[in-house]
């Protein structure tokens, strides 16, 4: 455990990317192989279970550090962090522990099934032993999200450093599921072996967005393009008959998405499909919002799966026949893709055919006249196609056609409408790269919607920006029932303004304070922000009846007082089909006036 | 109801009966002055009355001023109301205000630390019946390690950045904690650089504590002369053209709140050492109790909490808004850190 708290301190006390893979490296070279599986699993965030509910670890923590809870409570909103703010309170000791990182994990793990009596003398006693980086990082352990600025893409570069195996190679071998309690650091890392490849996705690709002139991409032939999705990127695995669906975050989500178990039998084993997990409720592609009552949820209800469906919105094929195809341009394993599923919708489409024709005959041999058989014979034909779309949830997203940058900008212009972010841009020579990687894949999102909000509320951040209020609350005028203008809650943000920025508004929210509700504290309604957002939706959770996706700071307004900011109408103007509405709402009234006139 | 010895008001803390504000923030006939830093010593007030050590810090930073200076326990009459300054312990020349009428005793702290740090005179606890109290760190999150511990990791830092071929440097306020490090920083490992509102500040105080020799660094210091040695700066340098002329080099911190991984990170410095001249909790519970006063009154820092946990305590503990310890927090949670952008 010394070792690794000495690592994470390291780690926490820089902010220089070099200093922190050296820090890994060194590290990972002096590890004993145990330890090392446990820090890969922890810096992947493969953590066991948390063994101890935060509520206990408070009441622990404040009794043995002889405070009242509720001290506690205030002072883990300034410190902003649970397992930190433990560290601190707990008085130190001459004490110290041997213990292995392993060992430690072991016991946690262990520490599950045992009564809160054993659970809590347990930690009394380890916080005891421990000083203060240690203490923070064995409570790290227990209460997760160990989030200290190395990505899995830095620890990967360290451990390929310490290994010298190839850091693609590694980030594939990293992938997937794997039991550090079980598998040694030979199986994981070192040894080759093809059984343990069966649910392993590959390291998915990301774009960056375009930051200039879209024609400074080149020529235009050169490049396919489609639209963005918004919904869950994933990796659908079809291998020895059992399906594998991973999300971006490297999570197994197979269970969450029983639609896909269609898959099996009908897309060939040897495929991974790169692709987009889409809500699709009324046979028509959904909002985020829609799929957001599905994520989250291990075991999914028959009215939900009704009423929200998913998709795979397939753009990419990474695995084909059993072959790693990652290598092939863009435009081939396109190809071999749109094959796959032409096949996959036609081979459903005709047996389900083959079945209704039975059915036809079947009918129009007892009840039916020559006449109508062929009218029948039609309908169900229709009725065939409806079902073999909605069948099997595999679609394809379409590379759009165009022979001009004009004609890919158009495009763009409808991707509110198309329910997508934006467009991806793929070179068509390209091959599938790991990681985000300049150059080959570009995302061009459309611009944001934008409106003036009033800041309302503030709450202290977390991590770097503990003791600072830097998370928002903002509102809205509308109408209340007496006919007064009030201001409505519709979105939090704590991004897009700068350090300088932050700072500045902490030190005022401090000064204009209005009430405090533990870490939440009103503020005299003052300042004006331009907020972006993604995209927009009705929504009965949200108290204004709207859910905005991604809001962020675009700018403080300070041009503008309170008054000037917009209102709810103005809000739900721009839910699409709404704008539509009120343009002709418009048109209806000019048209009236004209005729007033 | 009789009037309190001490009030609460919009230019200060004000005693009625002798006519004379303690560290008040708008210009006032009298004032007495606890301590040098910027939120208790305004400018623009008719007389000042402070200890003698803390006259040339004040007349160096106010200019021409009227001020009169007394020593430690010295009693001095204003209208039959008995003052007197006592030390502090926060930075040189830093006192407690003791106000007495007719047996009833108050201490105002102004800033102040309990541990003992070399240069300022250290603190005493004082008996009075009311004690107001700054709570700069009133959490139980902040327990400072002993001076020597951090001081010795700061000089075996310089020496590891030294023996990488780096320069040192590590951020103060100019008055108080830079004198504090370079006066136990190690002549052994190398020169000591300042920044211009270090050297002057330094400077002042020469006369009263011997501190190693310094250089400040002016248009013609050449970057090769800095390698290896340390730089004393103010936090506001941080992110400045002045650091990044420095390259190769690292950033440290010194004060309390480098206790929080937060705001280390916030600065963006590579390291934080926690180095506080002000009291940690225990330090704060410990010096009020040893007052032996019953009536409390928080006047900056985590006030509303600290007050809450006195009364829990059995103290009649509340809260007064001022206008202290903006400078300080503020500061040292914001400074310029345009780098981390």
């Amino acid at each position: 455990m010394k070792n690794f708290a000495l690592l994470i301190k390291a780690l926490d006390s820089t902010n220089k990317t070099t200093v922190k893979v050296q820090a890994l490296t060194t590290y990972f070279r002096n590890a004993s192989d145990v330890d090392k599986v446990w820090t890969i699993a922890i810096l992947s965030h493969r953590r066991p279970p948390r063994p101890v509910n935060t509520t206990l670890l408070r009441e622990w923590a404040s009794e043995l550090a002889n405070i009242p809870l509720w001290l506690f409570e205030e002072s883990y909103h300034i410190v902003g962090d649970l397992a930190e703010t433990i560290a601190l309170i707990i008085p130190a000791t001459e004490l110290s522990s041997d213990k292995s990182l392993t060992e430690y994990l072991q016991e946690m793990i262990a520490l599950k099934k045992k009564s809160d009596e054993e659970k809590k003398n347990y930690l009394h006693e380890n916080w005891k032993v421990l000083n203060y980086y240690e203490r923070f990082v064995f409570t790290k352990l227990i209460t997760g999200g160990f989030r200290i600025g190395v990505s899995q893409k830095l620890m990967t570069r360290a451990l390929a450093k310490a290994t010298e195996i190839d850091e693609d190679i590694l980030a594939y071998k990293l992938m997937g599921k794997w039991d550090p309690n079980t598998i040694t650091f030979q199986q994981l890392i070192l040894e080759e072996n093809e059984s343990d490849f069966l649910s392993k996705p590959y390291p998915f690709y990301l774009a960056y967005a375009i930051e200039d002139e879209v024609e400074d991409l080149g020529d235009v032939t050169a490049w396919s393009a489609e639209h963005k999705w918004d919904g869950i990127r994933s990796q659908v695995i079809l291998r020895n008959n059992e399906l594998f669906v991973w999300s971006r975050g490297e999570e197994l989500v197979t269970d969450k998405y029983p639609e896909f178990e269609k898959f099996i039998g009908t897309i060939p084993n040897g495929t991974v499909i790169d692709g987009e997990i889409l809500p699709y409720p009324n046979n028509h592609i959904g909002t985020f919002n829609d799929l957001q009552t599905r994520i989250g949820r291990k075991t999914v209800s028959a009215a939900l799966l009704k009423k929200v469906p998913v998709i795979l919105k397939a753009y990419d094929l990474l695995e084909w026949e059993g072959k790693d195809i990652r290598q092939l341009p863009f435009k081939e394993r396109r190809h071999i893709l749109e094959n796959l599923f032409k096949n996959v919708t036609e081979q459903n489409q005709s047996e389900v055919t083959e079945r209704s024709r039975s059915e036809v005959t079947e009918r129009s041999r007892s009840e039916v006249t020559e006449q109508n058989q062929s009218e029948v014979a039609e309908r169900s034909r229709s009725e065939v196609t409806e079902r073999s779309r909605s069948d099997i949830p595999l679609h394809l997203s379409e590379t759009i056609y165009f022979t001009s940058w004009e004609d890919v900008a158009k495009e763009r212009e409808r991707a509110r409408e198309m329910h997508s972010e934006g467009l991806m841009l793929k070179r068509k020579d390209s091959p599938y790269l790991v990681g985000r990687k300049k150059g080959d894949w570009w995302k061009w999102k459309v611009d944001p919607l934008t409106i003036d909000a009033v800041l309302t509320y503030a709450m202290r951040g977390h991590g770097r920006r503990s003791n600072l209020f830097t998370d928002y609350t903002f509102a809205l005028w509308n109408d209340n029932d007496e006919g007064e203008k009030e201001l409505v809650t519709f979105a939090k943000a704590y991004s897009g303004l700068t350090d300088a920025e932050f700072r500045k508004l902490d030190a005022w929210i401090k000064k204009n304070t209005l009430e405090r509700f533990g870490p939440v504290r009103s503020v005299t309604p003052h300042h004006v922000f331009e907020i972006a957002f993604e995209g927009i939706a009705l929504s009965k959770r949200h108290k204004s009846g709207i859910a905005t996706r991604f809001p962020r700071m675009l700018r403080w307004r300070k041009d503008k007082n309170i008054h000037e900011a917009n209102t709810l109408k103005d809000l739900k103007q721009l839910i699409p089909g709404k704008a539509q509405e009120s343009k002709t709402q418009k048109k209806e009234q000019k048209s009236k006036e004209s005729v007033e006139k | 109801m009789k009037t309190p010895l001490l009030q609460f008001t919009d230019k200060g803390i004000y005693c009625e009966k002798a006519k004379v504000y303690l560290d008040p923030w708008k210009p006032v006939d009298k004032a007495i002055i606890s301590h040098g830093h910027a939120d208790h010593s305004r400018y623009g007030h008719k007389h000042y009355i402070t200890h003698h050590r803390n006259v040339p810090i004040i007349s160096h930073r106010l200019g021409e001023i009227n001020v009169a200076g007394k020593h430690w326990g010295e009693p001095f009459l204003i209208n039959n109301v008995k003052f007197s300054l006592h030390p502090a312990g926060h930075i040189i020349g830093s006192s407690q205000i003791r106000v007495e009428h007719k047996g009833e005793v108050w201490v105002f702290t102004g800033d102040y630390k309990t541990e003992n740090d070399g240069i300022s005179t250290p603190y005493e606890p004082i008996k009075c019946h009311t004690f107001i109290t700054e709570c700069t760190f009133g959490l139980p999150a902040f327990t400072w390690t002993p001076q020597d511990v951090v001081l010795a990791d700061i000089n075996n830092w310089w020496a590891e950045n030294r023996a990488e071929g780096k320069t040192s440097i590590l951020f103060g306020y100019s008055l108080g904690k830079a004198q504090r490090l370079l006066k136990y920083l190690d002549t052994d490992i190398g020169e000591i650089y300042t920044h211009g509102a270090i050297e002057n500040m330094t400077e002042v105080l020469r006369p009263l504590v011997d501190f190693p020799k310094t250089t400040l660094i002016t248009r013609d210091t050449k970057k090769d002369q800095l390698l290896g040695n340390i730089v004393l700066a103010p936090p506001s340098a941080h992110g400045s053209t002045w650091i990044r002329k420095m390259v190769p080099y690292v950033t440290a911190s010194a004060s309390g709140w480098m206790t929080f991984r937060g705001a280390r990170r916030r600065r963006a410095v590579d390291k934080g050492f926690v180095l506080s001249d002000h009291c940690d909790w225990s330090g704060l519970l410990s010096s009020i109790k040893e007052t032996g006063a019953e009536k409390i009154i928080c006047t900056h820092g985590y006030t509303d909490i600290f007050s809450r946990y006195l009364r829990e305590q059995g103290y009649d503990a509340r809260t007064e808004a001022t206008q202290y310890g903006e400078e300080e927090t503020e500061v040292a949670l914001a400074s310029k850190s345009t780098a981390t952008v």
